[in-house]
């Protein structure tokens, strides 16, 4: 019970300080709605092309959203010691980065929200099965935040934590099938793709949406599990090396 | 020593930095409810050997005992017992101070009610009640260190850390921050404090490690280290004017007397027989020194610790300056 009243206001603390603030929800808004004007623009098709520009245009928004806000948050306590109170905390490991995610994790499943939110409202979306993805969203949300704790681990300052999560986001809207599916990428780029979280999680919500997946909707989630695990389990090792050597 | 009244006991503890032997191979025991000094200049290994002993660093060997509870290979283990002071105050600058202190017993499972009252109750103990409702980044530095303070012993530990407590604050809030620890000593916490004030570690401490280098050089009891300065007797000599020579001249004339030279035209007198201070100034105007002032001083604990770890006693003031600390 103790560790979960410790959890609890850890998560809650975050959320008030960073989450729910106002250029972040603002930001949560904006941010889908920009690139949905971008897309309809450039696409020219309308409202008709909406569904074909949802699950790319949720994923950008998990992504961007989760993970340099954990990356910046966790670097900016590391950076004023204030990240050693909690690793002073007679709390596991493992709960506390979970609690240290958490509020990003949620951050990016609402910024998904929003956009399909919106689209519902002018656009008649289909969507298979809901569960499915909501399932999906929640994994692309934990391996987006947990790449966002690597980074934190990774760097010192504040301002590396924005460049270095610049550094994997962009390529990663590219490579995995968002402006161009990953079967007409040039051959020797597409291992690149496979190697993508986001690959996955976007074929998902693509055949979910649009029924235009081109793996296996299990593998898919397979495989993002096994990123989430495998993330997660990195930046575990590498804080305990770098932060507590 | 009775072992069930040991609430630290660290065994040739070690560390390194790449080539730098941060702490090397030290041993010691706190005893519970004694408060116990790290006395020693920047860079001694103190903060080092606190961070080991709270599980925020890695011992490269040694072993280590919290209330008994072996935290050499689980650091976890005992940090539900323990409160740390880190030496430099690292509250959330967004928070208030109340919400603060909430968090922090959070942390330790402490319910909401009984957190909150705690929170309130050490505002009001530590004279911060005005502030409890603005942002901890506003606070003065005094402010920040008994809100800092006020955190580590929110969930009641056992054993508290204290690194540096009063480095880098007003005298003032110094002497404050000096009542509340003295205070909190005599509630029976166990208390291991690091220092470079020598003054406020022979003030608060009932033991004391010298630790230079990463090496303890004596662990001993106040009492016990004054009496090193048993039979000996100490002159300060301020003059103006330089004479190369004087340093020399004043060896040869006055061979049972040692001479430590001091910055800003000042030198120390020893000797293990009273002094006479006369043939001293006499002889330093004869050689064209003009003395402005020569007292004799009552020995004290720098006096032990310049003498025990070869130490002037002004690497240690320039560590106050460094740090920007008032005593």
């Amino acid at each position: 019970m103790k560790k979960w009243i410790a959890f609890w206001n850890i998560l809650l603390k975050d959320m008030r300080t960073y989450y729910l603030k106002p250029p972040n929800i603002s930001w949560g808004i904006i941010f889908p709605l920009a690139w949905t004007g971008m897309f309809l623009i450039r696409s020219g098709s309308g409202l008709d092309s909406i569904p074909a520009l949802l699950p790319g245009l949720m994923a950008i928004s998990i992504l961007f959203g989760t993970t340099s806000m954990l990356a910046v948050t966790v670097t900016f306590e590391k950076k004023n010691s204030s990240f050693d109170r909690l690793l002073l905390a007679p709390i596991s490991f493992d709960l506390l980065m979970l609690a240290k995610t958490s509020g990003a994790i949620f951050f990016g499943i609402v910024n998904a929200m929003i956009p399909i939110l919106m689209a519902s409202f002018i656009a008649d979306i289909y969507v298979s099965s809901w569960l499915l993805l909501i399932l999906a969203v929640f994994l692309i949300a934990v391996v987006s935040t947990f790449l966002g704790l690597l980074i934190a681990v990774a760097v010192s300052e504040v301002f590396e934590a924005q460049t270095f999560s610049n550094f994997f986001r962009f390529p990663m809207i590219f490579l995995c099938g968002l402006f161009l599916p990953v079967s007409k990428l040039p051959i020797f780029i597409r291992p690149l793709s496979y190697a993508l979280p986001l690959t996955y999680g976007v074929d998902i919500m693509q055949g979910l949406i649009r029924g235009g997946n081109f793996m296996s909707i299990h593998m898919s989630f397979a495989v993002l599990t096994a990123f989430c695990i495998l993330l997660f389990s990195l930046s575990k090792h590498f804080i305990k090396k770098r932060w507590i050597s | 020593m009775d072992k069930t009244n040991i609430d630290i006991a660290v065994q040739n503890l070690s560390k390194s930095f790449q080539v730098v032997k941060a702490v090397n191979d030290i041993s010691f025991e706190v005893r519970t409810g004694e408060l116990f000094g790290f006395l020693g200049p920047n860079g001694a290994g103190k903060t080092t050997t606190i961070k080991m002993l709270t599980g925020l660093a890695k011992p490269d060997s040694g072993s280590i005992k919290t209330a008994g509870i072996d935290c050499s290979r689980n650091p976890k283990a005992a940090q539900h017992l323990i409160g740390v002071v880190p030496d430099e105050s690292n509250l959330y600058p967004e928070l208030t101070g109340y919400q603060n202190l909430c968090f922090c017993a959070s942390l330790y499972g402490i319910g909401k009610a009984e957190r909150e009252q705690e929170a309130r109750r050490l505002l009001e103990a530590f004279n911060l009640n005005e502030a409890a409702n603005r942002k901890f980044g506003g606070y003065s530095k005094g402010m920040k260190r008994k809100l800092t303070i006020a955190a580590g012993i929110i969930h009641k530990p056992r054993v508290l850390f204290l690194d540096e407590p009063t480095t880098g604050i007003d005298v003032a809030s110094a002497r404050a921050l000096r009542v509340m620890i003295e205070e909190l000593h005599k509630q029976g916490t166990t208390i291991l404090l690091t220092t470079h004030y020598i003054e406020e570690a022979q003030r608060l401490c009932d033991r004391i490690a010298f630790i230079v280098s990463g090496k303890i050089v004596v662990v001993d009891t106040v009492h016990n280290l004054l009496k090193h300065n048993e039979g000996k007797h100490y002159l300060h000599v301020t003059h103006k004017g330089k004479n190369p020579d004087i340093a020399e001249r004043l060896n040869a004339k006055f061979g049972t007397m040692s001479f430590s030279f001091l910055k800003d035209n000042t030198f120390r007198v020893e000797s293990s027989e009273p002094i006479n201070i006369t043939p001293i100034v006499m002889n330093l105007e004869e050689w064209g020194v003009d003395v402005t002032e020569a007292k004799r001083i009552t020995p004290s604990l720098e006096d032990v610790f310049v003498r025990i770890t070869g130490l002037e006693a002004d690497t240690m003031r320039k560590d106050k300056e460094k740090k920007g600390g008032a005593k």
